[in-house]
């Protein structure tokens, strides 16, 4: 249907965590999305929700317990060939959520961005490699002189960009940015996210964008997923969840949003929603098409009450 | 009710905004010296004053217990009763023991067994503990949990048994002491690197290390062995006069060293015996242990100071 290829194509990811022989936390079940390349997809849900566990589970830190990801053309969730890993472990990054703990503390900034040069001999000299540093350096707004540094010699801003710059060096397709700008305080997030965004329309990398932030994400993505207790309740476009939410529980998340203007601010009214009490149930929901990208999550009857509006 | 809606439709335009951070770019500042962190904790070392001191007297001290006793006109197994328990003077510099033995010479003798010995608990603390420690921290789960039940097992049998077992095979001599160390002298190294693996080894950077595809190998060295270098270090060098002590004590109970040897450890035993009628005796090879430990402490905190990256700025 789509002309181009999707870089990532996630079908049904499912990913549990087996705490005792009675006890399994399904952390993440059942979620299929797909990110164009060039594109960034936003993944939104409250704390607990399985965003990052989704995340890790794609980079594979984890083995997904079922479903396929598919990056690249080539299917990454089960026993890779070795092409196959060093692809997903050049072509695909990570920027991690707290700068403070993402760079080892022993080791010069030159020797961490390098780490992914050294690890797959993508070098002649040294000199070579000295230059793909500089230069990543100068794309993240760092200057050469840095480079000899340690990581604690830096602000978090400043080490976010050297965890940016880390990603960004292998040229991957994909970077997922795991709450990369949330440990950041609001004026330096705005820096690293034009940043990010000033990266992409130069090499046109694809973005997982994992966040809570829903304004943050608004502004950055393409495509937006709601996630919630481990199943995507809502996906589409930006515009298509922001303007037109479906699922209660994304009317809710948008309604969360403060108003920059105090004076709307003061009669923003949230809605609240309780997964418990809502009378949803997750799991015998199926897509519906409400229309163009914009699928959601609900079962015939539910979704016929909350379309009726 | 109208205010309300006028409020309602104020729209911000978007022209209202500018970005923030865009056209600054983050200011240069400064540039540090490039030097290789082997260079920055080399001369970080040459700055600690006491770690310089400790080195020195562990040096000094190596060399006179390598080159005294070969100097020295004395032996320190021969035994002159004729020149029993003299004071230190001109003839014999430290005095003479119980048996006439020149007291020089049996210190420095002494010092290089022990000094023997404390290299020894080093290498076994190490080469066996660490690695130990490491594999059963990193590899976790069935591996970790094996390992550490035979650690246990190890660990609760009583030393001197095993000495003694070992004692009814073999000759008691140095090298059977240093077997015996090697029974049980790593097992406190390893509990601490495990325990610091398994605590670093979850940090989010060895996560981004393996998000590059690092393996093992990498990760164990480049990543997780230079963040728990500090501990490593305390450890070893507090296991280094633990080692001593031991091998006095097993010498005192008669297991250690085969009686014409000397060490820092049975000299200090027998100097004490006649501690109230030539202080002497004891006093001179306490001081000798005593530098020895200091220094051995020195070097280790200034070693701990230089490795860390943190402490470069002051």
């Amino acid at each position: 249907m789509t002309e181009a290829q999707p870089i990532l194509e996630v079908k049904n990811l499912k990913q549990y965590f087996k705490v005792s022989r009675k006890f399994t936390v399904k952390a993440v079940d059942g979620i299929s999305f797909k990110i164009m390349p060039g594109q960034t997809y936003g993944l939104v849900g409250e704390s607990g929700s399985g965003k990052s566990t989704t995340g890790r589970s794609i980079i594979r830190l984890y083995k997904p317990t079922d479903g396929e990801v598919i990056f690249n053309g080539k299917n990454i969730s089960g026993k890779m060939s070795k092409e196959e890993l060093k692809l997903l472990r050049t072509k695909m990054q990570m920027i991690f959520q707290d700068p403070m703990a993402c760079l080892n503390p022993r080791r010069k900034v030159m020797d961490i961005i390098a780490e992914g040069l050294d690890i797959h001999h993508e070098y002649s000299s040294q000199a070579e490699r000295e230059q793909k540093v500089y230069d990543m350096l100068e794309l993240v707004g760092l200057s050469k002189e840095h480079a000899n540094r340690y990581p604690h010699q830096f602000s978090g801003g400043q080490r976010q960009r050297i965890g940016i710059a880390r990603a960004l060096v292998m040229r991957p397709e994909l970077v997922i940015a795991d709450e990369a700008i949330s440990a950041l305080d609001v004026s330096i997030q705005a820096q690293v996210v034009n940043l990010m965004k000033k990266i992409q329309k130069k090499t046109n990398t694809a973005y997982l964008f994992i966040a809570h932030d829903l304004s943050m994400v608004k502004y950055i993505s393409d495509h937006i997923g709601v996630l919630h207790l481990g199943h995507l309740v809502e996906t589409g476009t930006t515009d298509e969840i922001f303007n037109n939410p479906i699922h209660p529980y994304t009317k809710s998340l948008l309604s969360a949003i403060p108003e920059p203007n105090p004076r709307v601010e003061k009669y923003r009214k949230s809605a609240s929603y309780d997964y418990k009490t809502s009378g949803i149930d997750y799991h015998k929901g199926t897509e519906h098409l409400v229309d163009g990208t914009h699928y959601v999550l609900a079962t015939d009857e539910e979704f016929k009450e909350w379309t009726k509006k | 009710m109208t205010e309300m809606q006028a409020l309602q439709e104020m729209k911000f335009q978007p022209k209202d905004f500018e970005f923030a951070h865009e056209s600054q770019e983050l200011e240069k500042d400064e540039v540090m010296p490039a030097r290789s962190a082997w260079k920055d904790s080399v001369s970080l070392f040459a700055r600690n004053k006491g770690a310089v001191i400790g080195i020195v007297c562990i040096a000094l001290i190596t060399i006179f217990a390598i080159v005294a006793p070969m100097l020295s006109d004395w032996k320190y197994d021969a035994i002159d009763t004729s020149l029993q328990n003299i004071a230190p003077g001109a003839q014999h510099w430290f005095g003479t023991d119980n048996y006439g033995r020149d007291l020089w010479v049996r210190l420095w003798q002494g010092t290089r067994i022990s000094l023997f010995v404390a290299v020894a608990a080093i290498f076994i603390d190490v080469v066996i503990g660490v690695t130990y420690g490491m594999i059963s921290g990193y590899f976790g789960g069935k591996v970790d949990s094996v390992m550490q039940r035979i650690q246990e097992v190890i660990n609760s049998i009583p030393t001197l048994v095993i000495l003694t077992i070992l004692l009814m095979v073999m000759k008691s001599s140095l090298f059977t002491i240093i077997l015996a160390l090697s029974f049980t002298e790593w097992i406190g190294m390893s509990r601490i690197t495990r325990a610091q693996v398994l605590k670093t080894k979850e940090e989010e950077f060895v996560l981004a290390s393996r998000t590059l595809g690092a393996g093992s190998f990498f990760i164990i060295f480049k990543e997780i062995l230079p963040n728990i270098y500090s501990q490593m270090i305390i450890m070893v060098m507090m296991s280094i006069p633990n080692a001593i002590f031991y091998e006095a004590y097993l010498s005192f109970v008669g297991l250690g060293l085969p009686i014409p040897e000397a060490s820092l450890g049975t000299l200090i035993n027998d100097g004490f015996n006649t501690l109230t009628i030539y202080p002497f005796q004891m006093i001179i090879p306490v001081v000798v242990f005593s530098i020895l430990m200091l220094s051995f402490n020195l070097v280790g905190d200034g070693l701990r100071d230089a490795l860390d990256p943190t402490m470069k700025e002051m």
